[in-house]
């Protein structure tokens, strides 16, 4: 793989030749293309919901994402043209920061919606400070890797990488009640962890305990519904339920599963056609949200959502490279980061979608509706693009 | 650099274990999209598709001569779908002015927000056809079929009507509902989740099916005229109640059944006049109007009396136990056992044979008969004639025979079954055993349907009903038709005369339980021609003032009805 990279590379090189460092259009081009069709499917998807909701104005979801669409594309630019060494010294002070303003959600400055109490409010702004968590921790743990160097090979220190994110996973959790922002957040620094380390059977035994604890979970869950009735297990035992059998309870937790389910199921391999999706209008809760990717499916079918999954598959694969090319150990640990960040994200996405794991809701980077995703995900673009020009040419 | 192999192989590892993942998601994918679609697909049209149904006509039922006596009409619901009003101001104007209602009434209806309000029903067809044609946005104007009886009254209780979804509730309309049904249609409408329709999707029709229309043996002309008798009869004797059957006793197809009081099939929850409907329980009510729908001519069961007497000799003919020169002598009473039964005429009837006997419907005589057949036997040509079992008739509801247990009947209760009482049969019973009796010994199956058939006429199914032969020789026939033949001439049934026709016929008159009430039934049948009878008809009159005789009450309204029907049904034969 590296071996081909190489070739490629040399043949850019030969179309660039005055420039003296990387500049990478492929990873530049993948996203656009995500950001452009995100804001077509966002359309279609809300369409329907904003005329209702908002006087009649379709457009309402589609413009306030453009909005946030341009002033991220901003950003990453601005970001792009920075040198990344520049953030190192904000690693602890975006951390603090962004426990500083979790904690902030409890105040009056925080406000509810979706049934839930997740967002800030700024100046006018609605941040999730999920978000801006995940960033600082990717910039953190880079930075905090770099400087112990060897030490985070014993357990000690493997300990203190996880420490601060876990304390933050840990507050998204139960702060925000955003189990699914947390578990990205934790998963992205047992990434930047497990690239910076040598060793393969610590992680391998902490994958296969992570496995372990999530099939007896389940697996007492079961036994307890068998047992007593469901309203002994609360909201999480029954979503566990409502994913083993999403059709039994399809009037509660199971409704948005199986609505998905159908949308997926019915677009069949070509879809009904662009717009012509029928569980957005009104059937499929958070169509142009969580669950987006179902309406892609339904009206481009499996031939859209699987060039979809190949978009980010490349866009992955962008992050690979760049990550293993990048000057130095700190960028390529930001890139890590951000590659961690988007894969989880898209797999969990998908995977909830499918009904392949439990109900849990996490968008789709680039295309579900959110401003503040938006934006912060075109940054940690921006910081993988700086990292990519750091790349010295005559080093490949 | 700081940038160590084992990093780089790192990184590829995370690349290639996410496009791992990445590839079994999109496997997971192909999965429901391809081998799933199917179903999620039907699942999902269920979801976003919505059923309206589209009513099927009723099949009408029609008399011999093809007379429509059940039929449809066409009706419209008019009702406005808030969402597609443009301009409300105008719907209600045009509606509150065209259905007659008040501007508030409409108005209220209006702006009412709901999927669909329904502003008023059973409207007619030239109503709904203006108001559509107004085209006003939002108003729907849906057409439904009602069922319409253009007679009336006229044979109600034998036709039935229908509820609120069309369906049979008594008579021929529940016995044939699966005939005259139809199959429902359907539209299909993709809509929101709200239930708003969308247009773009357009719409899948299921057209309906109309039901078949049902021929029947029932002669309007007949049951309008014994309508008529009865009527005449229960005012006159202020009786209760009048029921008359007429029946062809070859084939078993019943021309007229009437039992008044009937009800209006166009109105058939009104209480008759002279109920206070508002002062009743919903219980009472329902009660009441059972009652009224009732039909005493297959529903209820009653004590025959005399006529019965014709069973009783066909068993004892066919046994050989009588002959109709048998001599008999009736001082006015029998003793059976320790109990003496009198006869009708205290005095005594004297010596007679039987045939006078008949004539006299003596009852020591029969008793006679009775206790000669013995109780076995008797039972046996009671069962073998078919009066243990109901006759089958093609109407809901009709009652069984009350009879003594064969083990409890003694000579007494056989004396007393041997004229006519201590049990209890339906007038239908009566009329169809005595058929039997005297078309040469075929039980029939009395019934109305004689066949189904599309709108055009094409038969689509005939019925056919089970017959029993020889339940009596043709000699016991022959000889019954021939002595009910002499009552009539000159026995206690002269008042079933008819100039210049032969009929055969017995009457009955019988007192209801309790015995001493002073309550009688008064009873004819009678049956013509004589020789080859064509048609049978049953009278039965419930407890008339005065007179209560059922020479006197009940055979002048079966002389009457014969004298009218008789030269029209040989016309009906030459065509």
């Amino acid at each position: 793989m590296a071996g081909k990279e190489r070739y490629g590379n040399n043949q850019r090189r030969r179309q660039t030749r005055r420039q003296e460092t990387f500049f990478d259009y492929t990873l530049l081009f993948v996203v656009l293309f995500l950001l452009a069709f995100g804001l077509v499917m966002l359309y279609s998807a809300s369409s329907y919901d904003a005329s209702l909701n908002y006087r009649g104005d379709s457009a309402y979801f589609l413009r306030k994402q453009a909005l946030s669409t341009v002033l991220g594309l901003v950003v990453m630019i601005v970001v792009a043209n920075i040198p990344y060494h520049f953030w190192e010294r904000f690693a602890f002070l975006g951390c603090a920061v962004s426990i500083v303003l979790i904690i902030l959600v409890l105040t009056p400055l925080g406000y509810e919606s979706h049934g839930a109490r997740r967002w800030l409010m700024i100046l006018g702004f609605s941040i999730q400070p999920a978000e801006i968590a995940k960033v600082a921790v990717i910039l953190f743990l880079a930075s905090l890797i770099c400087k112990m160097g060897r030490k985070t090979r014993s357990w000690k220190g493997f300990a203190m990488v996880l420490a601060l994110p876990g304390v933050i996973s840990l507050l998204v959790w139960q702060i925000t009640e955003n189990m699914s922002s947390a578990i990205i957040i934790f998963g992205i620094a047992v990434l930047m962890l497990y690239v910076s380390s040598p060793d393969y059977k610590r992680f391998v035994l902490l994958g296969i305990a992570g496995i372990a604890v999530c099939a007896l979970a389940v697996f007492v869950i079961v036994k307890i519904n068998e047992t007593q009735s469901t309203s002994a297990l609360g909201v999480r035992g029954a979503r566990i339920l409502a994913w083993l059998d999403p059709e039994a309870y399809a009037s509660g937790k199971g409704f948005q599963t199986l609505q998905s389910l159908y949308a997926i199921g019915s677009g069949g391999i070509l879809g009904k056609g662009l717009g012509q999706s029928k569980q957005k209008l009104g059937f499929m809760p958070e169509a142009q949200n969580d669950m987006i990717f179902s309406i892609i499916c339904e009206e481009l079918g499996l031939f859209g959502a699987v060039s979809i999954l190949l978009m980010f598959l490349l866009l992955i694969w962008r992050f690979m490279v760049i990550a293993n090319n990048a000057s130095d150990l700190f960028g390529a640990l930001l890139v890590v980061g951000v590659m961690g960040h988007i894969a989880i994200q898209v797999i969990l996405n998908v995977a909830v979608v499918t009904n392949t794991i439990p109900n849990t809701g996490i968008s789709l980077p680039f295309i579900s509706y959110g401003g503040s995703s938006v934006m912060f995900l075109l940054a940690e673009i921006g910081l993988v693009l700086s990292v990519g020009r750091g790349i010295h040419l005559k080093d490949l | 650099m700081n940038n160590k192999t084992y990093h780089r192989k790192k990184i590829v590892t995370i690349f290639f274990g996410s496009m791992a993942i990445i590839l079994f998601l999109a496997v997971r994918l192909g999965y429901l999209m391809v081998f799933e679609s199917d179903y999620y697909s039907e699942k999902a049209d269920q979801l976003h598709e919505r059923e309206r149904s589209i009513k099927a006509a009723r099949g009408r039922i029609l008399d011999a001569n093809g007379t429509v006596i059940a039929d449809n009409r066409t009706v419209c619901t008019i009702s406005v779908i808030h969402n597609q009003i443009r301009d409300p101001d105008r719907v209600v104007e045009v509606l509150s002015k065209e259905l007659e209602l008040s501007q508030e009434y409409v108005r209220k209806r209006v702006e009412k927000y709901s999927s669909i309000e329904r502003i008023r029903s059973n409207v007619g067809k030239e109503k709904g056809d203006a108001i559509r044609s107004y085209n006003l946005e939002g108003v729907k104007v849906d057409e439904d079929y009602k069922r319409y009886y253009p007679y009336d009254d006229l044979a109600s209780k034998v036709l039935g009507f229908t509820g609120g979804d069309n369906q049979g509730i008594i008579g021929l309309e529940v016995k044939y509902e699966e005939y005259l049904r139809g199959q429902e249609g359907l539209i299909l409408t993709v809509t929101d989740a709200r239930g708003v329709e969308i247009d773009a999707a357009g719409e899948k029709r299921v057209e309906s099916v109309p039901g078949h229309d049902l021929y029947t043996s029932l002669d309007m002309n007949i049951q309008s005229y014994a309508t008529q008798l009865a009527r005449q009869v229960m005012e006159t004797k202020e009786a209760e109640r009048v029921s008359i059957l007429v029946m062809n006793p070859q084939n078993g197809e019943i021309m007229a059944m009437v039992d008044v009081p009937e009800f209006d099939l166009n109105n058939p929850y009104t209480l008759p006049e002279g109920i206070d409907a508002e002062s009743l329980t919903q219980e009472q009510t329902q009660e009441q109007l059972n009652r009224m729908w009732r039909n005493g001519c297959i529903n209820d069961t009653y004590e025959p009396g005399s006529t019965f007497k014709i069973i009783t000799a066909a068993a004892g003919l066919e046994e050989g136990v009588v002959t109709p020169q048998d001599r008999f002598s009736c001082p006015g009473f029998i003793m059976v056992e320790d109990r003496r039964i009198r006869c009708h005429k205290t005095a005594g009837h004297g010596a007679q044979n039987f045939i006078e006997a008949t004539m006299n419907s003596c009852n020591p005589v029969f008793i006679t008969v009775g206790l000669r057949l013995g109780v076995e036997n008797y039972y046996r040509y009671f069962t073998q004639f078919g009066l243990k079992d109901r006759t089958g008739i093609d109407l809901p509801g009709e009652a069984g025979t009350i009879m003594h247990k064969m083990e409890d009947m003694k000579a007494v209760e056989l004396a007393t079954v041997s004229f006519g009482q201590s049990f209890q049969i339906t007038p239908i019973q009566l009329a169809t055993t005595v058929s039997s009796i005297i078309n040469g010994g075929n039980r029939i199956t009395p019934h109305l349907a004689v066949m189904t058939a599309d709108r055009e006429g094409t038969e689509m199914k005939r019925f056919s009903y089970p017959v029993t032969e020889h339940i009596v020789s043709e000699e016991t026939s022959a000889t019954m038709r021939m002595i009910l033949e002499q009552v009539v001439e000159s026995g206690s049934g002269k008042n079933g005369y008819v100039e210049g026709a032969r009929v055969g016929g017995k009457t009955a008159t019988s007192q209801t339980l309790p015995r001493g009430s002073g309550r009688y039934i008064a009873s004819f049948l009678g049956f013509a021609p004589a020789d080859d009878p064509q048609v049978l008809a049953l009278a039965i009159v419930h407890t008339p003032q005065g007179n209560y005789y059922g020479s006197q009450v009940a055979a002048p309204v079966v002389r009457q009805l014969f004298e009218n029907i008789l030269p029209y049904l040989e016309k009906m034969d030459y065509n």
